[in-house]
């Protein structure tokens, strides 16, 4: 694929210099792409037969008994979506959200911790490799300078840790020290590039928030994973996204998935859940603009939970689930499985949707079609071990 | 001063009280294991009342239930279990604040940090609203006085827990095949046996399969509360748990509580349950990567005692690699407890909204005290804890705490008595140049030194 960037490497290389050239290229130096991939991750375990309900399937009521959901909105007369995610329905009438089923990653034991490990580092299995698959694929983004990648946390998350820069950011709450205290303070730490890294990422990035964030309706306040309000939290993501300077690259974290208990049906705990997801996606989409045009967000989880419920109203942990590709920039509309069904032949171990399709294929086909990670890169350094692992392909408008 | 009184009170303390290096400096390790000579203390309601205990709390909290479903049934209950979690939340906040002004004051620091330690090994997270009333009673009956005691012991104490069993669903799982179980359709749940194993015992490389989890689940079904409140809230019900022997790991136990006992038991000496362990340990007091023979020296202790939690601790204090200050991030609640002892906080009237205000700077730098978003717990190296936000915020909180000092104190004798020879010429120089007292405060609490330990 032939890129501005590309381009304009050539025009370089060939001396074709003018007076034009100097300010345009500062313009590609600071920015890099126009497209923006976002990276939201579900902590704990989300219940794809809930949040993707196979209606049509034969054994659908049966299985899941008390969680059978009779109100999903029907997607293709065979898969629907919880009632709870009205946002995401219309980005799949759209045509700009593509559902995935029975996908997984290549974990295939039960611990959430492990399972987070192999989700965010890419590696055939838990703790083989130390960063994250997103972190490595900043440098064949061309975004790997420490400003174009953003973890909406206090401290990046694991998919994003590694040897390329990010930076990252929460709404603020506490008066920020005047500029002769931060620059005393880095000469403090000097001799300590830790903390000196740290503390110089975390002023442009406050910097660039300060300026996106002129807009009264970003309200700060908590809202770390596993807490109440999403929505402002994508909001200020989809600011920052939107801003000519600003990331292309974040992540996000929505935990709140593990319901061993009481995990309801078309109302309940986890409704409420993906309400709060839903209204904060379609904030992440508002803030983004025009810039969402350009965007493909990717939700993916550790692993899914038992087909059918446990004995307290929930479900435990299991293997595969549903993931979710969306975005202006989607070439959205259906839903994606290789569906074999949820008679307990079909079912993993007897009891889990089985693994039919392998996430990283899905990261694989975004990071290319939509970021333009040549296949090279893809098999050498941002997903070593996945030879086989074919990257999903149609994925992205042109 | 010496160096080794001052690592003692930061590495294995949790921050210098004024005078505390001192005191500490004359014997360091006799300074530390003296602590551990009687039980962990508890915590006192900073409002003078008296705690509740988990039996007690789980009368209340059933009692509200059956009171909830029957305004439910007139038409004007909501849901029960979060209505009693919102009328219920001082017993949490009250918990929070006088463990923390116990953290902020004690001269039994090392005992504390050790407590603070195994709250964050058997967690139970307040995050969970079923937990939340519970977890203080949890750690004062479960962790507290077993600190010096046997793993095993600590172990059971904890599962068998109402907290613990509330947290992990364990309070409603019935044995599929058990009268219960045939009679009202009801079935297990694997969540707390599988952490069981994966968290609190063998690690997640221990040695256990998915059959395994769907045993040590039967091995608990029935394990639950008792509204009577007997027994602190525990209760077993055999016609709830699972019929027949299990066979865990190659090791079989008869449908008992005995068994299920038992099985606890040999988990918790397990060679896989002291490897995790002594690696936890190892990575607390020593350093995010430890060195692989201090591991293998706690992994011994464990193996040779049984799981001698009081041995352990020596074990540690005992190795020269502990004694290496600087190489321990602080986590927040570490960091705005270490500044709260360096200051002397809280101090005079308003002591709760003090501590309250320490707890709210420790949830923006990331941490929410007690409240774990899983039951992992809290991460115990630095790469979790120094994101761009998270120290920019520990700086902001410094220069906020500079600001709120009463005039008139001196910054550099604080610096002198609170870090002594650990503070290093740099912090000094920026400190001797700042332009106010309170700003030259706020640059020792974000020096590197401080910010570690």
């Amino acid at each position: 694929m032939t890129t501005r960037r590309s381009i304009l490497k050539s025009m370089t290389a060939a001396g074709a210099l003018s007076l034009w050239d100097a300010p345009f290229r500062y313009a590609f130096a600071s920015v890099p792409t126009e497209r923006r991939f976002v990276m939201v991750i579900l902590r704990g375990a989300l219940d794809g037969l809930a949040a993707v309900p196979p209606h049509g399937d034969k054994d659908y009521a049966s299985v899941r008994g008390q969680l059978a959901i009779s109100n999903s909105h029907d997607i293709d007369g065979f898969f629907g979506l919880h009632p709870a995610l009205t946002n995401v329905k219309a980005m799949v009438d759209a045509k700009e959200a593509a559902v995935f089923h029975n996908i997984c990653s290549p974990y295939r034991d039960r611990s959430h911790f492990d399972g987070q490990n192999v989700l965010e580092t890419g590696g055939a299995g838990p703790h083989i490799l130390q960063d994250g698959w997103l972190n490595r694929a900043l440098v064949p983004m061309g975004l790997a300078d420490g400003t174009h990648a953003l973890a909406v946390a206090q401290t990046p998350p694991l998919l994003l840790s590694g040897r390329a820069q990010a930076t990252s950011w929460m709404p603020a709450s506490l008066p920020a020290p005047d500029e002769d205290f931060l620059e005393r303070l880095r000469g403090l730490y000097a001799n300590d590039p830790h903390l000196l890294g740290a503390l110089n990422s975390a002023i442009d990035m406050q910097r660039a928030a300060a300026n996106a964030m002129d807009d009264p309706s970003v309200k700060p306040g908590m809202g770390g994973a596993g807490y109440g309000n999403l929505a402002p939290l994508f909001q200020g993501a989809g600011k920052l996204l939107a801003a000519a300077d600003g990331p292309r690259v974040a992540v996000l974290d929505a935990g709140g998935w593990d319901t061993h208990f009481n995990e309801g049906a078309g109302e309940g705990q986890l409704s409420r859940r993906l309400q709060a997801l839903d209204a904060a996606l379609d904030a992440l989409k508002t803030s983004l603009g025009p810039a969402w045009s350009k965007t493909a967000v990717v939700m993916a989880t550790e692993f899914g939970r038992t087909a059918h419920p446990n004995g307290s109203g929930g479900t435990d942990h299991g293997t595969g689930g549903a993931a979710f590709l969306l975005g202006g920039a989607v070439k959205g509309g259906a839903v994606h499985a290789e569906w074999t069904g949820l008679s307990p032949s079909a079912l993993q171990d007897g009891r889990d949707q089985p693994p039919r399709t392998d996430l990283r294929a899905l990261f694989k086909g975004v990071l290319a079609e939509h970021m333009g990670v040549s296949s090279g890169a893809l098999q050498s350094a941002v997903f070593p071990d996945s030879g086989s692992v074919a990257p999903l392909r149609q994925l992205i408008r042109a | 001063m010496s160096l080794e009184g001052a690592v003692a009170v930061h590495r294995f303390g949790l921050g210098a009280r004024p005078g505390e290096i001192d005191r500490a400096g004359r014997n360091p390790r006799n300074w530390l294991l003296t602590q551990l000579d009687i039980a962990a203390d508890q915590p006192v309601p900073l409002d003078g009342g008296s705690f509740r205990t988990g039996g007690e709390l789980v009368v209340e909290m059933l009692q509200y239930q059956r009171e909830q479903a029957m305004a439910r049934r007139s038409g004007t209950g909501g849901d029960p279990v979060k209505a009693f979690f919102k009328t219920r939340v001082k017993l949490f906040t009250d918990e929070l604040a006088a463990r923390y002004a116990l953290g902020f004051s004690t001269d039994r620091p090392f005992a504390e940090r050790l407590v603070w330690f195994w709250s964050n090994h058997f967690v139970v997270s307040a995050q969970n609203p079923r937990a939340t009333t519970l977890v203080g009673a949890f750690e004062r009956e479960a962790i507290r006085p077993n600190i010096t005691g046997k793993f095993e012991d600590m172990a059971l104490a904890a599962i068998c827990h109402p907290a613990m069993l509330l947290y992990l669903d364990n309070a409603q799982s019935v044995g599929p095949n058990s009268i219960a179980g045939t009679r009202f359709g009801k079935g297990r749940n694997e969540n707390l046996g599988r952490e069981l194993m994966e968290l609190y015992t063998l690690g997640v490389d221990g040695g256990y399969t998915q059959a395994d989890v769907i045993a040590m689940a039967n091995i608990l079904t029935g394990w639950s509360l008792n509204p009577a409140g007997q027994n602190n809230g525990f209760a077993f019900y055999e016609n709830r748990h699972e019929p027949g022997d299990v066979t865990l790991r190659g090791r079989t136990y008869p449908p008992t509580l005995e068994g299920g006992i038992q099985s606890i038991r040999d988990l918790a000496n397990d060679p896989a349950t002291a490897r995790h362990i002594a690696t936890k340990l190892a990575v607390h007091f020593i350093a995010d990567d430890p060195p692989a023979e201090s591991v293998a020296r706690l992994e011994k202790t464990f193996i040779q005692t049984r799981g001698d939690l009081r041995a352990l601790a020596q074990t540690i204090v005992e190795d020269p690699a502990a004694w290496q200050s600087g190489n321990k991030m602080r986590t927040p609640v570490e960091y705005v407890t270490a500044g709260y002892r360096l200051l002397g906080l809280p101090r005079g009237d308003n002591t709760d909204k003090q501590v309250q205000g320490a707890l709210a700077a420790a949830r923006l730098m990331g941490q929410t005290p007690l409240a774990p978003p899983a039951p992992k717990g809290w991460p115990d190296t630095a790469d979790a804890w120094s994101g761009p936000d998270a120290v920019l915020t520990r700086i902001e909180w410094a220069k906020r705490v500079g600001q709120s000092m009463p005039a008139g104190f001196d910054s550099g004798a604080i610096a002198e008595s609170g870090l002594g020879p650990l503070l290093t010429p740099a912090t000094r120089t920026v400190m001797a140049r700042a332009a106010s007292q309170s700003d030259a405060l706020a640059f020792l609490i974000s020096s590197p030194e401080f910010q570690r330990r």
